[in-house]
């Protein structure tokens, strides 16, 4: 694949190495003199001076058979509008941006970003997986799908424990797929199968209906 | 009206005060405090600092309910990011956004968004100076 890469900084740069060890072309485009130079020491002529906003350079580096455009710059407008111009002016098949401020992910969605990257977010959610304590933790996102896998402990003191799955009013759109307990091996539950406190459950939900699902495994 | 403007530079600054002057609500936005002085003494309306792509500081602006919104500071991304910000998500009448790179702002004039470029305003109106002819 020809892979563009938008910004050479520390992202950019690893980004850029990763993706020539596999085997793909890469060209990573970079505002700063000296850093083009140090990445062109490193990885080959791979890097080039230039502003990725500009649509005579994207021309130059032939953005218009590129199959990825990649923005990694450390502010979110010029990531947003590099893969705006790459999509709209180049047609490039996917664009990927490195959101830096979570509350842009919202626009960068709107406008048609196909991957954007919360990378803010995605570090919480790494957190969030080591704090044993968190009510509920994100194991996986598929966002094409609408869906999270998440993980739910049940509290002591929870209404759900003693109840079978079939009495428990989930919300719609969830699914339990397995439940690991302190007593017991892990096991794939039936509606017939009785909650215990301090079971983890995992379960495949809607992210809006996050809210509803702690509140009927966990509520009192 | 009720006119939000992103940016107190000098073209920032002296369209607040005309709008001021005509009568209108003039909200000014600015990261830099001290651009503020640019405002003339006598300035009716309101200065805030804050940045236009920080949707928390568009809402503390009121872009809720203006007519206009104006994206004028000088990085022609922010100034896009802000306008697309300000129509898509706060659905505001009438976002206008320069664009100093005159490609660019057909592309994002194509987009929906009313762009208006100085560099070419500028360059048309300099050879209309000297030969006398504009556009062409």
């Amino acid at each position: 694949m020809y892979i563009i890469v938008i910004g050479g900084g520390k992202v950019g740069f690893s980004l850029t190495k990763a993706l020539l060890d596999e085997g793909h072309e890469v060209v990573v485009l970079e505002k700063d003199q000296a850093r083009t130079d140090f990445i062109s020491g490193e990885l080959g002529s791979v890097a080039i001076r230039g502003d990725g906003c500009e649509l005579n350079t994207l021309s130059e580096v032939g953005t218009g058979r590129a199959d990825m455009f990649v923005a990694v710059t450390g502010d979110d407008e010029d990531n947003l509008v590099s893969c705006q111009i790459a999509k709209h002016r180049f047609n490039v098949p996917v664009t990927v941006a490195r959101i830096n401020d979570p509350n842009n992910e919202t626009i960068f969605k709107l406008l048609g970003i196909d991957v954007p990257i919360n990378s803010t977010m995605e570090i919480l959610e790494h957190i969030e997986q080591r704090v044993p304590t968190h009510p509920l933790t994100h194991l996986l996102t598929l966002k094409e799908e609408g869906v999270e896998i998440v993980e739910v402990r049940i509290p002591p003191t929870a209404s759900a424990v003693g109840k079978a799955i079939k009495d428990i009013a989930l919300p719609e759109g969830t699914t339990i797929g397995l439940i690991i307990g302190k007593k017991h091996k892990p096991y794939l539950p039936t509606p017939n199968s009785v909650l215990e406190a301090d079971d983890q459950v995992i379960a495949a939900t809607p992210p809006e209906r996050e809210a509803a699902l702690r509140t009927a495994l966990r509520g009192k | 009206m009720k006119i939000l403007i992103m940016g107190c530079g000098r073209v920032g600054a002296k369209l607040a005060e005309l709008l001021d002057k005509a009568g209108h609500k003039v909200t000014m936005l600015d990261t830099d405090e001290y651009s503020f002085r640019r405002l003339p003494g006598d300035f009716g309306g309101t200065a805030l600092v804050g940045s236009g792509t920080d949707q928390e500081a568009l809402k503390k602006a009121g872009i809720g309910d203006v007519d206009v919104f104006l994206t004028l500071t000088q990085g022609d991304n922010r100034n896009i990011m802000a306008a697309q910000i300000a129509r898509h998500i706060f659905n505001v009448k009438r976002v206008i956004c320069r664009i100093y790179d005159p490609r660019r702002k057909e592309l994002f004039g194509e987009l929906g968004i009313e762009t208006i470029s100085p560099t070419t305003i500028f360059a048309h109106m300099l050879k209309e100076k000297i030969t006398g002819t504009g556009q062409g």
